[in-house]
């Protein structure tokens, strides 16, 4: 205490000095830091994207309070919310919009329940696993734009697969994607068929990490396969069920490229249309750029509400 | 002891033969759902080959008979693919080179080097492998065209080099949209295996003094050689698959520019239909560069899935 109270007034004199010293310091410090240091690391990489992703998501949101359509510039004054109310207003809008639900929910289910069934099914000592699960997995390594050619030839009403096994058991001919109310569910099986194989490898990797002797356990009580199955292991894999739900959402929001090349033009096959569908149609046959950036706006919103929870969970859990 | 030994040999034959009608049934759903996967692209291949009359009469999956075979539909889809192939490697090759050297320095950035805040700035960077690019469409194509046309600015110096038109010009916006929007997916499968990596070599070298660049180079780099060959695989892939960028920066089937995916859909059509040999053909052209690396590496394709799950 004695010793601090003498030297305070010896250093009040150098208040100003010191000050100097510590800023320099301070910002030397700081250049040596390891946030400095690796900034050009990371950096790069972050401005580049950042200005892709959200810079793009922050001009399409301002771009959709426009009425900026056709060839014309965009003009940035009276914005307003004129495109989402016309947007919700309009049927086709609402259509999509439920074809999307329907779309994301029945797919991103039927997936997940194929895909644990695949994974059980070749976690139970099957010889040649690795190369089983390869071919299950092939479709997935193709692209949209393939897989949507191959269905539409599964699919054709003339001489298509599906047509062979329908009219061997006597039944006539239907025509899939013709049909408004077949079309949706026929997408649908054509997205199981290529994206199941992604949940399998998802929840083989859970299974993976489930130590065996919780079956002999099972086992030892005895309790059949199922039971162990739908009471044991499978709550367990309720975060390989999470994030492969979260991937395959997004994959079914990515459909645009499956449904565009079905047909090769602007309009999928009637009763497929969706936001992805409709939003590149409105921009970029009819040039309504604000109406299809309201659109997608509400796309992103839509699959915002998927993600954050997902990534809030994710944290939580520690694991980001 | 003689009823044990009488009764044994019944336990074990029950056993056996449930365990054989166990085995038999999954091994018939396993080659079940081996058909269920393949059958769509075994048509496709058996359809490519044949003439346009044994496609209206034999069955679809049925495999070319006789006369029922050709080869004329590949060689016209692979004429008409030709330019596209090398539209689709000039734009995937150096995206995704870029692309993996990009995703290593951020995912190096983001973990081997630890500082306050970082968790949020790789939050950015995983949101953006959500977002649907639906949502960054319109401004898209408004920078390439209006506010930046580097595609026209370039169009002469394209026009210049010996087999490229000027219109070739518009891989380049092209590749660098690539770029932007590949690396955050990149990043996450990098990061997710640099956090793997123990974390001894990278303290040790720092306390031996070594700045944050060496260590990239000296201990990072080698390190992540094996992920490299995981990531470039995948995000080949993604790129060479991709359809929609190509089509809202290239638009249309007959530019020059045009790379295969974009070309696909419009292969084959004619007023009276599709021709569906011509179409095949070309949907297996166009997918075996794909079909190969998979089946070549499906094990890192698998594992570059695995982490993108995280």
């Amino acid at each position: 205490m004695a010793t601090r109270d003498t030297t305070e007034p010896t250093n009040q004199s150098g208040v100003s000095t010191d000050e100097v010293v510590d800023w320099k310091t301070k910002l030397r410090y700081f250049l040596n830091s390891d946030f400095v240091r690796s900034s050009p690391y990371w950096g790069i990489p972050f401005i580049l994207m950042g200005i892709a992703v959200y810079g793009g998501i922050g001009y399409n949101i301002v771009i959709s309070f426009t009425d900026y359509s056709g060839l014309q510039p965009p003009s940035f004054s009276g914005l307003d919310l004129e495109m989402y109310r016309t947007a919700l207003a309009s049927g086709a809008f609402r259509e999509a919009a439920v074809n999307n639900f329907v779309l994301l929910v029945s797919f991103t289910v039927i997936s997940l329940i194929l895909g644990l069934f695949l994974a059980i099914l070749l976690d139970h000592g099957i010889r040649y696993k690795n190369k089983v699960q390869t071919i299950y997995l092939l479709p997935m390594a193709l692209s949209f734009v393939v897989t949507a050619q191959l269905w539409l030839w599964m699919f054709n009403p003339d001489s298509g697969v599906l047509t062979v096994i329908v009219t061997t058991f006597g039944f006539d001919p239907i025509d899939w994607l013709g049909n408004p109310r077949l079309a949706l569910p026929a997408v649908i099986f054509a997205l199981v068929w290529q994206f199941s194989g992604y949940a399998m490898v998802v929840y083989l990797a859970g299974l993976q990490s489930i130590p065996d002797d919780q079956f002999e356990a099972a086992k030892v009580d005895g309790a059949s396969t199922i039971r162990t199955y739908l009471r044991i292991i499978v709550p367990q894999l309720k975060e390989s069920s999470v994030s492969a739900a979260v991937v395959l959402m997004v994959f079914a929001l990515k459909a645009f490229t499956f449904l565009y090349s079905l047909v090769g033009q602007y309009r999928p096959p009637n009763g497929t249309d969706i936001l992805a569908t409709l939003m590149v149609r409105q921009a970029f046959k009819f040039g309504k750029w604000a109406y299809g950036a309201a659109i997608a706006t509400m796309l992103l919103l839509l699959a915002l509400s998927v993600i954050a929870p997902y990534l809030a969970y994710q944290y939580r859990q520690g694991s980001l | 002891m003689s009823q044990s030994t009488s009764r044994s040999p019944i336990d074990v034959e029950s056993l056996v033969e449930n365990f054989n009608y166990r085995r038999v049934g999954k091994y018939a759903l396993v080659v079940l759902f081996l058909g269920f996967f393949l059958v769509p692209l075994e048509t496709g291949i058996m359809t490519a080959l044949k003439t346009n009359s044994a496609i209206a009469r034999s069955l679809p999956f049925a495999p070319p008979a006789g006369e029922g075979f050709t080869l004329t539909n590949l060689e016209y889809a692979f004429s008409q693919l030709t330019n596209s192939f090398v539209n689709s490697l000039l734009m995937a090759v150096p995206a995704t080179l870029l692309n993996v050297l990009l995703a290593s320095m951020a995912a190096y950035g983001l973990t081997m080097v630890s500082w306050r805040g970082q968790i949020a700035v790789f939050a950015l960077f995983l949101v953006g492998v959500f977002v649907p690019y639906q949502a960054v469409l319109v401004p898209l194509s408004q920078f390439w065209n209006n506010m930046f046309p580097l595609a026209r600015m370039l169009e002469p110096l394209f026009a210049a080099i010996p087999f490229l038109q000027g219109g070739h010009s518009r891989l380049v916006p092209l590749t660098i949209t690539h770029v932007a929007y590949g690396i955050p997916i990149c990043t996450v499968l990098f990061r997710s295996y640099y956090k793997s990596l123990p974390n001894s070599l990278v303290e040790a070298a720092k306390i031996d003094g070594a700045s944050i660049t060496k260590i990239y180079r000296r201990i990072v780099l080698p390190l992540s050689l094996p992920m490299f060959g995981v990531v470039f695989i995948y995000q080949f892939t993604q790129i060479y698959n991709e359809f929609l960028f190509s089509f809202t920066l290239i638009t249309g089937s007959n530019h020059p520019a045009a790379p295969v995916t974009l070309i696909l859909p419009a292969i084959g059509s004619s007023t009276e239909g599709i021709d569906f040999g011509i179409r095949m053909s070309a949907a297996f052209l166009a997918a075996l560069p794909t079909i190969i690396l998979y089946v070549a590496f499906a094990e890192q394709f698998a594992k570059g899935l695995r982490t993108e799950s995280g």
